[in-house]
């Protein structure tokens, strides 16, 4: 099959939803002729579809998803680009009263068929300001649903699935992945939200990551399996909904569970699955559950010190032979 | 000048929302309205002015001091209390309340409770207009403490460089909860402002219902012109405190006399007495379908049930 790299299978996605329905459009900073996104996600789409319809806007990040708000309560299907996820924090109003709480306020009144696309993730020392994961902030909204796709194929699939529904979507990619490839077909294909990937089956314990860590897992997973651990890597794709039954089964499976995360540890990400198994298959647990994520600091930018704090594949395979 | 039927039209408005604002509060006095309230008692002539130049098909977005917004704009004031009581019938089904109605039948786009957050929205559906390729307008309502907040400037600023059929209508009611302007702005007359964006800025007596209905005229023509947003600034006073238990002991009893005088519905009535508009027994004809009106809402608002506790699991998603 075709190989594309995550950047492309987005690029494609949103041009073909562009292609398909006229009330798609794209707003944010730099996206446009000039700058095609800080990650170049966008190149070729204003020269495609003009300038109204790939939209530069002034540095006003609550201003950005306002308007996309205003727009997605009006009969546009916007998609909004915000350049950094950490800059997610100048729009938390709109994101998170706005957005969020529209359909449900308004008694169901309209609907909010918003996506909002952003990287997260550390790695390439820019420190404190441009490296954050911060999927937590918005599983802890009720409202939006969110997305974190880990390879091409998921993000293109995804995103469509996104742009088509009918609610807020937090669509997270993630910094590290932009030039990664993988199989993409050349169909019209969606994926839908809340059915988790089991990557690779295994019976001695379950890793469930997210985004770039996926890969990280995967790695581990290998590294264990040449040591005789076969060790089981569940994605779940998108944080909301969260396909706990595939957690839960898995866990029944293997009574081991390492969660890999790339965001703080306390009330993040880890914390939500390691409550869900908790209360839900912990009779079946064979170990204490074990969280690699980040600690709790923010994101340095000296290589050593960032090194340090991302988890990776040592700090899992050291994770998971504790649990077993 | 408006047409007799626009004029006669905008004073029934002022009436409903006068009356309907009334009895709100008689209602809380007997513990029927949970939470808080804020009311538009005195800042009435702004949403009629405004709302009288808008079609059904055009939008308005609110604020906190919404419920006059929404009756400006066409709300059916039985849906309108029953929300604000709280009740299964009302335009949210009980989960809005009064900081939160919306009709999207009428192009009401909803209040937000979180001042200065309408703003990015009214001009989102200006971008929409742009898009959609329809000669619609938006009216973004706000207030005085809003032009404070960054999305003021965001928003603004964006319908400026896309030239969006916007109208910013900003009421100045002089207070910020319990803080005045002086205290919060260097400037008097926040449509100065508007020279910052290269949009025209005016600045109208906000208790007089013709001045706001022209000042309006002209940008909403200038809007669906394609001509671009305008910025209204709207001078007025609320009558009562900023919520619920507000005595609004802040304000000076010479300055709240000064501006009980300039009540827009007197002065309204009298326009339009002397200009032959309205004989007297029109007027009170007029003023007792109104009351009618309120008393049969109340009556709906009060006989609906309230919704179902577990209906409070619903529409968190499409």
């Amino acid at each position: 099959m075709r190989e594309l790299t995550y950047r492309d299978a987005l690029r494609e996605a949103l041009r073909e939803e562009m292609v398909r329905d006229k009330t798609v459009f794209l707003l944010g900073e730099d996206i446009g002729r000039y700058w095609s996104g800080a990650f170049k996600v966008t190149k070729g789409l204003a020269e495609e579809f003009g300038d109204e319809r790939v939209r530069d806007t002034p540095i006003s990040e609550s201003a950005i998803i306002g308007v996309a708000v205003g727009a997605a309560i009006t009969g546009m299907r916007p998609v909004a680009e915000i350049m950094f996820g950490d800059l997610t924090t100048l729009a938390m109003d709109q994101i998170c009263n706005q957005a969020a709480k529209i359909c449900y306020m308004f008694g169901g009144q309209t609907t909010v068929p918003l996506v909002v696309r952003t990287p997260f993730g550390a790695g390439v020392n820019i420190a404190s300001h441009h490296s954050q994961s911060l999927e937590a902030w918005f599983m802890h909204t009720p409202g939006l649903l969110v997305a974190a796709p880990s390879t091409p194929f998921d993000a293109k699939g995804l995103l469509k699935t996104a742009i088509r529904g009918n609610n807020p979507v937090m669509f997270f990619e993630h910094k590290l992945l932009y030039p990664i490839k993988g199989e993409v077909p050349e169909d019209d294909y969606t994926i839908p939200f809340g059915v988790a990937d089991v990557k690779i089956e295994g019976e001695d314990a379950t890793i469930f990551a997210t985004l770039y860590m996926v890969h990280k897992a995967l790695a581990a997973a290998n590294e264990l399996r040449k040591q005789g651990i076969s060790v089981e890597v569940i994605d779940p794709k998108t944080l909301v909904p969260l396909d706990k039954q595939a957690i839960i089964k898995s866990v029944k499976k293997t009574g081991r569970i390492v969660i890999v995360t790339e965001d703080c540890k306390t009330a993040g990400v880890s914390a939500e699955v390691a409550a869900i198994v908790a209360e839900e298959a912990l009779d079946y647990l064979d170990a204490p559950i074990k969280r690699v994520a980040e600690p709790d600091t923010p994101i340095p930018f000296s290589p050593p010190l960032e090194q340090f704090v991302i988890p990776n594949e040592k700090t899992i395979i050291k994770a998971v032979k504790e649990v077993l | 000048m408006p047409t007799k039927e626009k004029l006669i039209e905008m004073y029934r408005q002022i009436l409903r929302i006068r009356h309907f604002e009334e009895k709100v509060y008689e209602l809380y006095g007997q513990n029927l309205v949970p939470g808080t309230i804020h009311l538009y008692v005195g800042q009435e002539a702004v949403a009629a002015g405004v709302c009288a130049n808008l079609r059904k098909d055009d939008y308005i977005t609110s604020t906190h001091r919404g419920h006059g917004h929404c009756i400006a704009k066409g709300a059916d004031l039985r849906k309108v209390m029953a929300e604000i009581l709280g009740r299964k019938t009302g335009y949210c089904k009980g989960k809005g309340g009064s900081m939160h109605i919306a009709d999207f039948s009428i192009g009401m786009l909803g209040a937000t409770a979180v001042v200065g957050a309408g703003i990015p929205i009214a001009v989102g559906a200006g971008l929409s207009i742009r898009l959609r390729g329809t000669d619609q307008v938006v009216a973004g309502f706000f207030g005085d403490g809003a032009s404070n907040q960054g999305t003021f400037h965001e928003s603004i600023n964006m319908a400026a460089i896309w030239s969006l059929p916007v109208i910013f209508v900003c009421e100045n009611n002089l207070y910020a909860m319990g803080t005045r302007q002086s205290v919060v702005m260097k400037i008097e007359n926040i449509a100065d402002r508007a020279v910052a964006y290269g949009i025209p800025g005016v600045t109208v007596d906000g208790n007089d219902v013709l001045a706001v209905y022209e000042a309006t005229e002209d940008a909403v023509d200038r809007a669906r012109h394609g001509e671009g947003p305008t910025l209204i600034e709207c001078k007025t006073y609320r009558h009562k405190g900023h919520s619920r238990f507000d005595p609004a002991t802040y304000r000076p009893k010479a300055e709240v006399e000064e501006w009980l005088k300039k009540d827009p519905i007197p002065r309204f009535k009298a326009k339009l007495q002397e200009m032959q508009m309205l004989t007297k027994q029109e007027a009170e004809k007029l003023e007792q379908e109104v009351i009618l009106a309120v008393e049969e809402a109340v009556k709906f608002g009060t006989e609906s049930p309230f919704p179902a506790p577990e209906e409070a699991l619903e529409n968190v998603y499409a």
